[in-house]
């Protein structure tokens, strides 16, 4: 699904402040993968991450994503298969638009928003009940400024949001990170349930070792802009909690 | 009263533009200056083609496409030259000066034996009357075809745009280009209104646009601090409100001219009653914080 190759990324080249924020990665992630990234900050991870996106274009090397060479393509190119969590919830939703118009726009990801007007009757009913799943009350309130939920909620919907259209990556960059410890579980159940109903590929990035622990099929601990360790299933089975916590000391 | 009136129709022929000003800023947060030079802009066109005896509803369209290329102007200079929003403004309404005595070809011109809108077409027999129902009518239109384009899909896009740029952008939303026709929309309305002032006034100016972006911005904010007030969140109601600002925006100043004020003051009444009305609630909800 993706596919990194000698992946470099320099910012402020010939700058005496020059930073190598990845260097030489190659990386080959499945479609069903549940991917977590850990690692020190400056390690690269969000950069791997902007790179996946398209955020941020590499220095030199290759991405694939579906077997298509998107290397030099701009973010909203790619965003038809890509859907990202950030980690400040604000990013993630329009917060001055309902939470039915956020949705009608996450529906809209993959295809052109026309002059047509796509909030009705019909559509409000489908969203009730998707939102109803989640179990917060929030099926009553579609019409409420998005704004004006706590973080916690406005992260389940964003992730929520990103399987409104077709979806085949999913990027979490730090999605608890400004969450209560509830909320935060309820975020992360969220997306496993997610990555597995829809056969998503989901990379997630996270600080909470717990998490790390816990989710996920493949864990990668990075370092210096490099991958420094890459545990696929079986060897993640295995691993302890103490173990990861080790890495870090 | 006809002195109130007056200020009624000229706060109406202004909504054009304070729907403008709402598209830019507070949908795009992008303070556009160069409505200043596009609102003239649409002033000198309609001059210059009255004055040719053109039919006063067949220029409509060159207006608003004038207003809203240099609307596009501003937007691809502040986005694509990643140039400062307010100096991109000022750079395109600098330009605009040259091109606006260019097609104007003097500094005033009076318009007062031409045809214009409000006389070719007669519904009542008062000219009054005649007037405000035209005026009232295209804005009623204008109110209806904005508020449809803001809540489509594509208007959803817009939005969204100066709401989270990161959003929009993940949404698969090209944010460059959604600034550049927003800056255009709003552009073509504010020419629109350049076109109704310089009809209802029977002439138009050069220097017509002075000052007319915190006209605009003023009519906003006092639309706002209703949508705050009464938590609106249905875009008619919105522009509604902003229509509302706007008419009484120049009943206060007709009625700061009825007090006596030199007329000559008029921009620095303007300039304050705008700082009031922006100041006044941080100063009154400055203890309750």
């Amino acid at each position: 699904m993706i596919d990194l190759q000698n992946l470099h990324k320099t910012y402020n080249a010939g700058q005496a402040n020059k930073v190598n924020a990845i260097q030489n990665v190659s990386l080959s992630i499945k479609q069903n993968d549940f991917v977590v990234i850990v690692g020190a900050n400056g390690s690269g991870k969000s950069t791997l991450l902007n790179l996946i996106s398209g955020n941020v274009l590499p220095s030199s090397g290759k991405i694939f994503i579906d077997d298509k060479d998107v290397s030099r393509q701009p973010e909203y190119k790619r965003s038809p298969a890509i859907a990202r969590v950030f980690q400040n919830p604000f990013s993630g939703t329009a917060a001055d638009l309902s939470i039915l118009d956020n949705f009608r726009l996450a529906a809209l990801r993959t295809q052109n928003k026309t002059l047509k007007i796509g909030v009705n009757q019909n559509f409000k009913n489908k969203i009730s009940q998707q939102i109803a799943q989640l179990g917060m009350g929030l099926e009553d309130k579609l019409s409420q400024p998005i704004g004006s939920l706590s973080g916690g909620q406005r992260q389940a919907l964003t992730l929520l949001m990103a399987v409104m259209d077709d979806l085949k990556i999913l990027l979490l960059d730090e999605p608890t990170a400004a969450l209560d410890p509830k909320a935060a579980n309820v975020v992360m159940q969220l997306a496993q349930q997610l990555t597995q109903q829809y056969q998503l590929c989901t990379i997630l990035i996270t600080h909470n070792l717990k998490d790390a622990f816990t989710y996920g099929n493949r864990i990668i601990q990075m370092a210096e802009g490099k991958i420094s360790k890459d545990l696929d299933a079986t060897a993640k089975t295995k691993l302890t909690q103490n173990e990861i916590f080790n890495w870090f000391s | 009263m006809e002195f109130y009136l007056n200020a009624v129709l000229q706060g109406l022929c202004l909504s054009a533009m304070a729907f403008g000003i709402f598209i830019s800023m507070k949908i795009f947060n992008i303070p556009d200056i160069s409505t200043d030079g596009t609102y003239t802009l649409g002033g000198v066109i309609s001059g210059f083609f009255i004055s040719q005896s053109y039919n006063g509803f067949a220029i409509v369209g060159l207006v608003m496409v004038g207003g809203a290329l240099a609307g596009a102007a501003t937007g691809f200079i502040h986005t694509k030259l990643k140039v400062n929003a307010l100096l991109a403004g000022i750079l395109v309404m600098t330009a605009l000066y040259s091109i606006n005595l260019s097609i104007l070809g003097q500094s005033n011109l009076p318009l007062l034996n031409y045809p214009t809108l409000f006389t070719v077409l007669n519904v009542f027999q008062n000219p009054t009357q005649n007037t405000l129902f035209i005026v009232a009518s295209i804005v009623l239109i204008l109110l209806i075809i904005v508020s449809y384009v803001l809540k489509s899909d594509f208007g959803l896009a817009m939005r969204a745009t100066g709401n989270s740029q990161t959003m929009v952008r993940a949404m698969g939303v090209n944010t460059d280009t959604m600034k550049i026709i927003g800056l255009a929309i709003a552009n073509a309305l504010t020419a629109l209104s350049g076109y109704l002032m310089t009809q209802l006034q029977g002439f138009a100016d050069i220097n017509m646009g002075i000052g007319i972006v915190i006209v605009g911005l003023g009519s906003v904010i006092m639309g706002e601090t209703l949508i705050n007030f009464f938590a609106i969140t249905s875009v008619v109601k919105m522009l509604l409100t902003v229509v509302l600002g706007a008419v009484v925006f120049q009943l206060v100043l007709a009625f700061a001219l009825s007090l006596g004020i030199n007329p000559n003051l008029l921009k620095l009444i303007t300039a304050a009653f705008v700082l009031l009305i922006v100041g006044l609630p941080r100063f009154l909800f400055k203890k309750a914080e």
